[in-house]
């Protein structure tokens, strides 16, 4: 084997974003993810106008987008139905999934396996280019005569095969993205089976790690499901094929002329095979980042940390095997719909199991309600309230009302906004201290969480009401033209007022972060008394991490070890044999 | 000065892998999973179908079998110019490996070829539902096998370089080229069956 006690060594690149380090690739993810989730945002902020005040024009920035989008700052129905599909686009595929796997996974986890890079160092370089290169892809489809892709983040057949040539940019952006994450899920997966330090066992291995071991095996299995759907869409679109197109389709009173013979299931199929385990994907690495800052927080060892492991191993398996609970009104018959509604009944199971044992983990825990604990504790309730709410659309007799109505947004945002962000938020506070050797300022912070919490609620809630009342999720005008809706359309501009209060209150959020990467306070390199080998390395790590590479002696969640005199034992930390501890516990 | 990665060239004992070993069967894993979306495709588009040519009846079939022939034989030609690197062997190596990149050229030709007659009659993707996943399934195929040459060519041009540098990482890159070019070929086999003969 070759030394490993080499000096502390340059990157190949002296140019930041060519160097190959997971922890500089880390950072380029997640400043690229955050400018996304900013982007993704900002657009919903303008479809939330339209929403609460539909036909009035936009104020102040109405007349930045132009005739053809928004005559007299109006906005028209095809540019609501493309910021639509391109916020959820951006969101998910550009914003949540490249900070949780990308940067959080990038940064962490070779650090927290005591490794001094990735498996493959310029792999990982490339994917974060090639998902660049996808978003480049995907914001270019705005300036696409038609505009950007509007079929809904779904792209559903036959509408998106017939749409505008920003699908087309779409489609080409998702290949892009699918090449990117499976470079990035091989280089996770190898990295956490190979590169782990001396006496770390895959039991001792921290929760977060196994979060991301099996997020990058759904990464790998599921996303090409979309690449080969991606590919047959582009086929349909630019070799005049029919995959999705059925026989007889009339489009403007016109008969479509294809050779017809083809599935608009299929896409939805192939779409939704890789889009379930996606949304495992968006929250599994984010129950990793809360396991971690309640460990820490409550000083005590997470409660049941074989059980949660277990659970997330299950879990993963089982995302493969409920797609088609998005498709109970497609209908694919009964039968299949009983099977799929059997299978998300069984897939609550895992999550539940991970939410009780971080929530029991807090009893009798000695809690200090750090900034990132906060994040932490508002996590808990709210996956929970968007996992209880996700329920009743498992079951296919009561998925049957509720289908496509603002229902089904409220209950995946209390997932997606109110559960990863703010694991999101509280890893951000949590690790900054590792990125930059200083904190987070602590009074910001506090104002953040509280704004966010309040206002994300104040959006999301009131969606379940609107959800009930049986207002459709994709409708240009919010419900206007329906009567039946009319006694809850208030609710929009609740909403609205709320959504843009919520903007307000990620300023201190981002003037804190970059105020605090040059002038926050210094701390010292184990700032939280943390037991896991990211805190073993200096704040910030060197180019190869650790000078030698750390051993580990024990369990990853070593707090308040009974007769030892701290209150917590880093992992790596060498004791010999029946020396301090046992005498005096 | 670079910093030194672990197991990257020598077994891991525990797990008795080294990186790029797990790394390659990693990708082959998600690649069995883009080609096997698009063989359950072929059925569901098969099945609901109201009539499906046989395949034999529009396409090349003894074109399509001595391609089969052509990439069995650059499978045997790879796995052997691995096996002379095993046995130190360098000049065998690069006779093989060169022989098994002239095989997949051919094979390339031949599609073409293939491809051309067809749009010489006028079959286009656009025909028909049975044209349209041939086209796309096999060219997804050609331009893997594209790949692969491409790679089998860069082991080639800097070969005797890396040999020289460091043989066992130069047979390990020799090892993980071959298992996705005998992918590339299995798929083949299993295409040419499903289009030419059903």
């Amino acid at each position: 084997m070759e030394n490993h006690e080499t000096q502390i060594s340059k990157p190949k690149s002296r140019l930041f974003f060519l160097s190959t380090d997971h922890k500089t690739i880390g950072i380029l993810y997640g400043f690229t993810g955050l400018l996304f989730l900013l982007l993704g945002f900002s657009i919903m902020m303008l479809m939330r106008w339209q929403l609460a005040f539909p036909g009035q024009p936009i104020p102040f920035i109405g007349s930045w987008f132009g005739q053809d989008r928004a005559p007299g700052g109006i906005m028209l129905p095809e540019f609501y139905n493309q910021l639509g599909a391109m916020h959820g686009t951006i969101m998910v595929f550009l914003g949540v999934v490249p900070i949780v796997v990308g940067a959080f996974g990038n940064y962490l986890v070779p650090l927290q396996i005591g490794a001094p890079d990735m498996a493959f160092p310029k792999l990982n370089l490339m994917s974060y280019w090639l998902y660049v290169l996808g978003g480049l892809c995907a914001l270019s489809s705005f300036f696409m005569p038609g505009g950007a892709a509007q079929s809904g983040w779904t792209s559903y057949p036959p509408l998106a095969d017939i749409a505008t040539a920003g699908q087309t940019f779409w489609l080409i952006a998702i290949i892009f993205l699918a090449l990117s994450s499976m470079l990035n899920s091989i280089n996770i997966i190898t990295t956490i089976v190979q590169l782990r330090a001396k006496g770390l066992t895959f039991m001792r291995l921290p929760f977060f790690v196994w979060a991301q071991f099996v997020t990058g095996f759904l990464l790998l299995l599921a996303f090409p499901a979309l690449e080969a759907a991606s590919v047959l869409q582009l086929m349909d679109r630019l070799a005049g094929t029919s995959f999705f197109l059925p026989s007889g389709l009339v489009v403007s009173g016109q008969p479509l002329s294809v050779s017809g013979g083809g599935s608009p299931l299929l896409w939805q199929h192939l779409f939704w095979f890789l889009a379930h385990p996606e949304v495992y994907v968006l929250i599994l690495p984010a129950m990793g980042i809360v396991a971690e800052i309640l460990a820490n927080n409550t000083r005590k060892p997470l409660w049941g940390y074989r059980s949660m492991v277990y659970a997330t191993i299950f879990l993963g398996f089982m995302s493969f095997l409920v797609w088609a609970h998005h498709m109970f009104l497609t209908g694919m018959g009964t039968i299949i719909s009983g099977f799929f509604q059997a299978t998300t009944m069984i897939i609550s199971i895992p999550s539940v199991v991970i939410l009780l044992a971080l929530l029991i983990s807090l009893w009798g825990g000695s809690i200090r309600f750090t900034t990132p604990m906060l994040f932490a504790l508002a996590f808990l309730p709210m996956f929970g309230i968007g996992g209880l709410t996700g329920l009743p659309l498992g079951l296919t007799i009561s998925d049957i009302p509720l289908h496509d109505t603002y229902y089904v947004i409220g209950h995946f945002h209390y997932i997606v906004a109110l559960g990863t962000v703010f694991a999101i938020f509280g890893g951000i506070y949590y690790w900054f201290p590792k990125l930059t050797g200083r904190k987070m300022n602590d009074a910001l912070g506090r104002i953040h969480f509280a704004g966010s919490l309040i206002f994300m609620n104040g959006v999301f809630f009131p969606m379940f009401i609107l959800g009930l009342a049986g207002v459709s999720r994709r409708l240009w005008d919010g419900g206007a033209q329906y009567q039946f809706a009319q006694h809850v359309l208030h609710w929009h501009e609740f909403m609205s007022i709320s959504a843009w209060l919520l903007a307000v209150f990620q300023i201190p959020f981002i003037v804190n972060l970059f105020w605090s990467i040059r002038k926050g306070k210094k701390v010292r390199e184990n700032y939280w008394d943390a037991t896991t080998l990211e805190w073993a390395a200096s704040s910030p790590p060197p180019h190869g991490n650790f000078f030698p590479l750390p051993e580990v002696y024990r369990s990853p969640y070593e707090y308040s070890v009974p007769g030892y005199t701290e209150d917590f034992l880093p992992q790596n930390r060498f004791m010999e044999e029946g020396s301090g501890l046992k005498e005096k516990g | 000065m670079q910093i030194n990665i672990p197991y990257a060239t020598e077994t891991r004992p525990d797990t008795g892998l080294h990186n790029a070993k797990l790394g390659i069967w990693l990708f082959l894993a998600s690649e069995v999973m883009l080609f096997g979306v698009l063989f359950s495709s072929y059925v569901l588009l098969r099945v609901g179908a109201e009539s499906w040519p046989r395949g034999a009846d529009i396409l090349d079939v003894p074109l399509g079998a001595i391609n089969t022939i052509i990439l069995i034989a650059s499978s045997i030609t790879m796995v052997r110019s691995w096996t002379s690197l095993l046995k130190n062997d360098f000049k065998n190596f690069r006779l093989l490996l060169s022989t098994t990149e002239l095989l997949g050229v051919i094979f390339l030709v031949v599609k073409c070829a293939e491809y051309r007659l067809k749009f010489e009659h006028g079959l286009y993707p656009s025909g028909s539902t049975f044209l349209a996943i041939y086209f796309t399934m096999t060219g997804l195929h050609a331009l893997h096998l594209l790949g692969g040459i491409v790679v089998n060519a860069y082991h080639l041009v800097s070969g005797k370089r890396q040999w020289n540098l460091n043989p066992e990482k130069f047979t390990h890159r020799i090892e993980a080229a071959g298992l996705y070019w005998h992918f590339v070929d299995l798929i083949w086999i299993i295409l040419f069956p499903l289009l030419y003969l059903t």
